[in-house]
């Protein structure tokens, strides 16, 4: 039994706390009375994980047992969750490695022939063939790929095939292959309450047609959060168009949750709650502050991003989308969700190394600005830490620096349109057709590893909410020049940032802190 | 005997600035090598004679520095021009003078414009083909003829130049200034007639997509001609400075980009695929339909080279220096267009309408006539901010030299001031 999630208020014997600062790290003094929101410490794993993917696969809810629904002569297509999850990457094998082995064992038990795999990349980058393999594992990879083993392609006219409208008159168009198969299996991992159910298929295999009717300004600022799927207006939209993806095809799914095992041990002090450091861990905080912070900046990179989180798995369950989801959901908040009381005028988050859209790749100044004012400022259910018109405070270094290869359209949001404006709305309605419909994009998205054209307005848009709710945003330790472009200030020091939002919030302000690593839901009453 | 700047042959001095010049420091000092390395004098030498008839002493009221002084005194211009200049000179060929002696139509004291070309008209005998076509500009016989070679007033030694307090022209190279133009906008008649005519060089069809490259004085009164004189479509300038922004806004251009974003810039607004080679810049399969070069510098025809689309044109309007990757023009099938000085003259009687090899023709009164009558209408009030007596000479060329990050637009000498 793991103890649950707590809210902390700083005292005099409160020692320093952890903060993330991108590809670092350090030791925050808070000011008195501070609440600190930690979740629940981190579940015990599932025993047997292959005897707990078979008693699901074998036992689904409100469905069949899989093998009853293979058959010889079928059409089976596999989906699984791309790179984006989970993150940090697990330590092979990969559960989704794992859950794709028993599926294909089943299959090749009742004789289906005719079984591809396809990842569920939605808009992102397309992984490469190593990517993949780390994913399926090297067995399932000699197989199949790359003829049965693909990524999915948003933008192949001849792979996509539109399913109808919802009552909302939204586009429900998807990847071929998974629409004309008789079975589609979806290997999920979920690793926030964001992710899994009606999302998987029709945003994972989706494409800009059907995605822009969620992926937009209005239903990211009606979605309150979206990390709440019930006051998400974003899920909303999933689940009429998992509808209509339901009248035409069959979709079984299998979500897994993992625990909040995030860090090896030997920087096992980014797991653990401060005054519960020993020695060895003080002495393990000193040594890899010192050498990371030595480090030159791409060594620093490729160690944060080699790092493979030892995640324990905490639940696998199957069957019907929309009966699976609300399990995965009650695990995924067994392991995150901690009980807030009320609002604060300020709220403090450290963004840690890595987003959903940065692995193997640098975290560029927007996606920081998705990460904060997206992911972690969302991170919450009722209603935000920060009142309205409060101040978020941010702790990433924010360097003005693009992955060319991955993030090619970013590079061009940066530097033509942030200068023009920064309101989502105004963005949405100048220049997101010209990037979504840019043919340079289209044909990186499709042939290189670039995100595609539109991916960065999507990433802007994930912050509207956040930006229309609070009254000023200070990115401490952030490049000037860069915070600047995105409409942000920066502060060199967290008591500059409190100095900066005494016009906003007065000069005794309430704080709270969603302590990160691990990742807090924050259930704000 | 009177004051001048004087450009004296030295090849150790002009090779010395050329060295340094090439440097990564020295490139930042331009100022200090074009005043204190180059050959370059403050002395008192003599007025110069009249070599004809139909010449007349001028006494320059303004006179401006060009890009191409500053290459010449930083030692970044060819050797090439060597053969077609006579030393010792005095340099400034945008001049605006008043007239020390009476000409036929014009009356002494007249306020003129120098057209600095030294033409047939201009250096007697029998007028070489392109003189006779009235393209004076592409004049054979600059090193002919009863002055010394050179193939513009400001290099010859016989005529002076502007950066003196008296020099002689030919009444071919006038134009009258009318009276509501005042000398700090005819002082731009020249590099404006120069723009004028690359403008008509380019042959830039309705509705194309225009790059500049540089928003220095080239720059700037290139899309000033273009907007006036072309039908051109969108106009994209690459520009350094904020003020060059705002000026580039000023006259017309539809966007304006840093040269570090240039590419994407440019690719995003006429389309294409940016390629990225492992060594040198990037380039675009696709782009601008014609683009203007008018740093002079050897990068900003780079840029210009690799930002135009397959079969387009790139026009050198800037006085060409440094080296540069040919390849875009071999590969893209470009077409790579010269434009130097301006041709067509408002008093030469062997001016008529002109007409190059592709049958582009200039108005009659050529381009010095549309110029005087752009200077007299556009925007260009403290574009001739900075204006310096020959005596701060080396102050007067570290500002030109730097005008672009000391948000000046064209530094001047008046000679006539003490």
């Amino acid at each position: 039994m793991s103890r649950p999630g707590f809210v902390l208020e700083v005292d005099e014997r409160t020692p320093p706390l952890l903060v993330h600062q991108g590809e670092g790290f350090l030791l925050e003094r808070f000011p008195l009375g501070t609440r600190v929101v930690y979740p629940p410490d981190s579940l015990p794993p599932v025993a047997n994980v292959d005897a707990a993917i078979q008693r699901a696969l074998m036992q689904p809810v409100d469905s069949p047992p899989l093998p009853d629904l293979l058959r010889s002569g079928m059409r089976l297509t596999i989906v699984f969750d791309d790179i984006s999850l989970p993150l940090p990457q697990m330590r092979p094998p990969d559960i989704r490695q794992r859950v794709i082995e028993h599926v294909l064992e089943l299959a090749a038990e009742a004789g289906v022939d005719d079984v591809e795999l396809i990842a569920a990349n939605s808009l992102h980058r397309r992984m490469t063939p190593a990517e993949l393999k780390r994913i399926v594992g090297e067995r399932v990879f000699r197989a199949f790929f790359p003829k049965h083993l693909r990524n999915h392609d948003a933008e192949d006219p001849d792979g996509l095939v539109h399913l109808g409208t919802t009552a909302h008159g939204e586009d429900v168009e998807i990847n071929r292959r998974a629409a004309e198969s008789d079975l589609i299996v979806y290997a999920n991992i979920n690793l926030t309450a964001m992710s899994g159910g009606s999302k998987s298929v029709t945003v994972g295999l989706g494409s800009y047609r059907s995605l822009r009717h969620h992926h937009n300004v209005h239903t990211l600022r009606h979605s309150r959060s979206f990390n709440d799927p019930p006051n998400s207006a974003m899920h909303h939209s999933y689940d009429r168009m998992a509808e209509v993806l339901g009248e035409a095809v069959k979709v079984f799914t299998i979500e897994t949750t993992l625990n909040l095992d995030s860090f090896p041990n030997h920087v096992g002090f980014l797991n653990r709650r401060e005054w519960e450091w020993g020695i060895g861990d003080q002495l393990s905080y000193l040594a890899a502050k010192r050498a990371n912070d030595l480090a030159p900046p791409k060594l620093r990179r490729r160690l944060w991003q080699s790092n493979d989180a030892p995640y324990g798995v905490t639940g696998v369950n199957a069957g019907r989308p929309d009966s699976v989801h609300p399990l995965t959901l009650a695990n995924v908040h067994r392991q995150q969700l901690t009980e807030v009381q009320g609002q604060s005028d300020i709220g403090v988050w450290g963004l840690p190394f890595i987003c959903p859209y940065n692995v193997n790749s640098i975290m560029n100044p927007i996606l920081v600005m998705s990460l904060g004012l997206g992911y972690f400022f969302n991170l919450y259910r009722n209603q935000p830490i920060v009142r309205r018109g409060g101040v978020g405070i941010f702790y990433h270094p924010m360097p003005k620096e693009f992955h060319p290869v991955h993030h090619p359209s970013y590079i061009d949001f940066f530097e033509e349109v942030l200068p023009q404006t920064t309101d989502p709305a105004a963005i949405e309605a100048k220049y997101e057709q010209q990037f979504a419909t840019d043919p340079w994009y289209t044909h990186l998205y499709r042939t290189s590893y670039a995100y595609h054209g539109v991916h960065p307005f999507y990433m802007w848009y994930w912050g509207a909410h956040a930006m229309e709710h609070l009254g000023d945003v200070i990115f401490v330790g952030a490049d000037r020049k860069t915070a600047a472009v995105m409409g942000f200030r920066a502060a060199s020091s967290l008591a500059d940032a409190l100095e900066m939002a005494r016009d906003t919030v007065g000069s005794s302000p309430s704080i709270t802190y969603l302590h990160a690593p691990p990742v807090t839901l924050a259930d704000v009453r | 005997m009177m004051p001048a700047l004087e450009y004296r042959q030295s090849t150790p001095r002009f090779l010395a600035a050329r060295g340094a010049s090439s440097t990564r420091l020295g490139g930042r000092m331009s100022g200090v090598l074009a005043s204190n390395v180059a050959p370059l004098r403050l002395v008192h030498r003599a007025e110069p004679s009249l070599p004809a008839g139909e010449w007349v002493r001028l006494r320059p009221l303004l006179s401006g520095i060009c890009g191409s002084d500053v290459s010449l005194l930083t030692g970044r211009s060819s050797p090439y021009f060597g053969a077609v200049v006579s030393m010792p000179f005095v340099p400034g060929h945008e001049v605006v003078a008043e007239t020390l002696d009476d000409l036929p139509g014009l009356a002494k004291g007249s306020r003129v414009v120098v057209d600095p070309v030294l033409s047939c008209a201009v250096r007697g005998g029998t007028p070489c083909r392109w003189c006779v076509a009235g393209q004076h500009s592409r004049c054979d016989r600059v090193t002919a003829g009863r002055v010394s070679a050179g193939l513009q007033t400001g290099y010859c030694t016989d005529t002076g130049g502007g950066w003196g307090r008296q020099m002689v022209a030919h009444a071919a190279q006038l134009h009258q200034v009318p009276d509501t133009l005042d000398d700090r906008r005819a002082v731009l008649v020249e590099p404006l007639a120069c723009a004028v005519h690359s403008v008509r060089r380019a042959n830039v069809p309705a509705g194309a997509a225009v790059l500049i490259v540089g928003a220095g004085t080239v720059g700037l009164l290139t899309l000033l001609a273009l907007r006036a004189l072309t039908k051109a479509g969108p106009i994209y300038v690459v520009a350094k400075h904020a003020h060059q922004h705002a000026r580039a806004r000023e006259l017309g251009a539809t966007e304006v980009f840093q040269p570090s974003r240039a590419a994407r810039a440019v690719r995003r607004a006429c389309g294409g695929t940016l390629e990225q080679p492992m060594i040198g810049g990037d380039f675009l399969l696709g782009g601008a339909d014609v683009a203007f070069e008018c740093t002079g510098a050897g990068s900003g025809l780079d840029m210009a080279l690799r930002l135009v689309r397959a079969g387009g044109t790139v026009l050198l309007s800037g006085m060409p220096s440094g080296g540069v990757d040919l390849t875009p023009v071999w590969f893209r099938e470009l077409n790579l267009v010269g434009s130097y000085a301006s041709s067509g003259s408002a008093t030469s009687p062997a001016a008529g309408p002109e007409t190059d090899e592709q049958g582009t023709a200039e108005p009659a009164g050529g381009a010095f006539a549309e110029a005087m009558a752009l200077a007299a209408e556009a925007p260009l009030d403290g574009y001739v901010d900075a204006i310096y007596p020959l005596s701060r000479w080396r102050e007067a060329l570290g500002h030109a030299a730097k005008a672009g990050q000391l948000g000046a637009v064209k530094v001047a000498f008046d000679p006539s001031r003490n």
